[in-house]
């Protein structure tokens, strides 16, 4: 049986969490067709077709798909799932919202955050906020997945040549309205996905002092990342946030400022290639963690770092 | 309105988890237990909803062991009126858990169901989505605001983009973010009170769901070990080594 990927976009063009989740499913079976559901978003879906291993597109059009509103789309995922062995999405707050739905409107158990497929019914996900992994079995017929998309490479975007087929849906009329969302703008790199992450914690002290933390990153052309505590004061928008509850990165170079290395922060991080601490505190969790730790005030290093990187540019 | 709170009972998020040698999960003996962070903040919130006069009863469920009222009494000292715990020995999935409170919901009728967005000891992320598409009920999943009005409720949930706000109509289900507010301490005469506040005791087997496991847990494992680096005693020796020894920069 074929394998079903949840396309998550914003109509113009498809998350990257998605090509990542493409690979995943084809780790089971290369049979996989992708579910694109939006508004004007058929160019989009053309695209979604040369994604490598993509058979089949599936596209729906409606106004009312404009936005991911769970009760609208999770329907439409479950009249679908009877062709497929596998349903299977991102961990992100589009999957986290949608596909446990999924599951119990089939009757299904999900599994949540993969990390690793062992086989088709046998996946690996952290617990505990990472300090645990457990290897469980799924023995329902048909699994419901999401994927940690930073666990698995993001399949090209050319080599397939999926058909798109348009399919309609005329299920229950959720009355959920939407009333709009507030996404912060930024030319830097997306957190997810970036290949170098700075980030700042309580030890920043303000949303003002974080202008030397976007100093530094733009010269590394670095997202940046922040602690719960710092998104707590308000120094910086919520979905900055590394960790548990927030996002997980995998970097290539991960650099920690003032920021205290609590377990839950170090569930989001600490899978980074290479870890880099700059705290005051010589006794700071962080520092466990760090390939390369730095003792010193933020406030000196941050222009000292900023004036080296200069440096090394030229 | 009755507002329904559930609350997990699970190890402190303090603690420093370890992996039994055998494999078989996470020990649990003599480990401070607590209630999951976020069901605080679900408590908290139906507490100020109840305090704004648009609530009446506060009730908090929570489906565990014997011990789980402990949790549950927490809760009443932070002020919810009852409690009820489904007694079930094993820990749930949490589909299971959706259908045991699913029944719990239709003979107690209350208007709103706050669940925390998140079991910080499985990190499932899924009960309380499941509850709203098992109830049909109307959902709003990582929440950090709440505004009740009449039969409308308006909600700011927390998305890995930002923020998105959405209305939805009563009866409904939220899953509640450590950001929605600062839960309370319960005070000492509230805790001496809560002694005496009501607490239903129910088991699993005699509310006719289905709860087999449908997940196997083959094993757990501790997670590979980061080697701990050095220290570097200058910011340039920081940026030479990210340069010419990691090669990240
Ligand atoms: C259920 C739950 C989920 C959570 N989820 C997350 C999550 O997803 N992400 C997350 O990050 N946290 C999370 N937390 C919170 C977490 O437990 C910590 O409270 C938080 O990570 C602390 O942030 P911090 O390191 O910035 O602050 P602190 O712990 O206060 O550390 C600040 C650090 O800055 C250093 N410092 C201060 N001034 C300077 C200076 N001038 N120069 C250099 N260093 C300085 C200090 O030495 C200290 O180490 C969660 C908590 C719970 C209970
Ligand atoms: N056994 C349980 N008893 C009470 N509430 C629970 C239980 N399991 C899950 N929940 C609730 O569902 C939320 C999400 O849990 P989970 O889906 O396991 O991450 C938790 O924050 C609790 O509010």
């Amino acid at each position: 049986m074929s394998i079903l990927v949840i396309g998550e976009h914003n109509n113009k063009e498809l998350k990257s969490s998605t090509l990542n989740s493409i690979t995943a499913a084809s780790v089971i079976n290369d049979d996989i067709h992708v579910v694109v559901i939006g508004n004007n978003c058929e160019e989009m879906a053309n695209r979604v077709a040369t994604t490598d291993k993509v058979k089949k597109v599936l596209l729906l059009e409606d106004s009312k798909y404009e936005n991911p509103i769970a009760e609208k789309i999770s329907p439409v995922i479950t009249s679908l799932a009877k062709d497929y062995s596998h349903i299977v999405s991102p961990a992100t707050t589009f999957g986290k919202n949608i596909m446990p739905r999924v599951a119990a409107s089939l009757d299904l158990s999900q599994v949540s955050d993969v990390i690793k497929i062992e086989n088709e019914d046998t996946f690996v996900r952290p617990v505990y906020a990472g300090n645990a992994l457990a290897t469980v079995q799924s023995t329902d017929d048909k699994k419901i997945i999401t994927i940690r998309p930073t666990s698995f490479d993001p399949a090209a975007t050319e080599g397939g040549q999926a058909t798109v087929e348009k399919i309609s849906f005329d299920g229950d009329e959720s009355k959920v309205e939407f009333i709009g969302r507030e996404e912060s703008k930024s030319e830097r790199p997306e957190l997810g996905t970036a290949r170098i992450v700075v980030s700042g914690g309580r030890g920043v002290q303000s949303a003002e002092n974080f202008k030397m933390i976007y100093e530094v990153a733009d010269k590394l052309n670095a997202a940046v990342g922040a602690s719960r505590a710092a998104v707590d004061a308000g120094y910086v928008g919520n979905d900055y946030q590394v960790g548990q509850t927030g996002k997980v990165v995998v970097p290539d170079l991960y650099i920690a400022i003032g920021i205290s290395g609590a377990i839950q922060h170090l569930a989001g991080m600490k899978e980074s290639k290479v870890i880099v601490a700059i705290n005051k505190d010589e006794e700071a969790p962080i520092f466990n963690v760090a390939d390369y730790g730095l003792q010193a005030d933020l406030f000196e290093a941050l222009p000292q770092l900023s004036s080296e990187l200069d440096k090394i540019d030229k | 309105m009755k507002i329904l709170v559930t609350v997990k009972r699970v190890i402190d998020y303090n603690v420093q988890i370890r992996v039994k040698s055998d494999g078989s999960g996470v020990e649990t003996e003599n480990v401070k237990m607590s209630m999951n962070p976020p069901d605080e903040n679900a408590v908290e919130e139906a507490l100020r909803i109840k305090e704004t006069g648009k609530a009446d009863e506060v009730i908090v469920i929570s489906v565990g062991g014997e011990k789980s009222q402990e949790t549950i009494r927490t809760a009443l000292a932070m002020g919810a009126d009852r409690g009820i715990l489904i007694k079930a020995d094993s820990n749930l999935e949490p589909l299971a858990v959706a259908k045991v409170l699913q029944k719990i919901i239709e003979k107690e009728n209350p208007k709103m169901v706050l669940l925390g967005k998140q079991a910080i000891d499985d990190d499932c992320n899924q009960t309380g989505q499941m509850l709203s598409a098992l109830l049909g009920w109307e959902q709003g999943a990582f929440v950090s605001k709440i505004e009740v009005d009449g039969n409308s409720v308006s909600i700011t949930r927390e998305i890995d983009e930002g923020l998105e706000m959405l209305k939805l109509s009563l009866p409904v289900i939220v899953t509640c973010d450590l950001r929605l507010n600062e839960p309370r301490y319960a005070s000492l005469p509230n805790i001496m009170k809560a002694k005496k506040k009501p607490i239903d005791l129910l088991n699993v087997e005699d509310l006719g769901v289905d709860t087999s496991p449908r997940i196997k847990q083959i094993k757990v494992e501790e997670p590979p070990k980061r080697e701990k680096g050095i220290m570097v005693k200058d910011v340039a020796e920081l940026v030479q080594k990210l340069k010419h020894e990691a090669k990240v920069i």
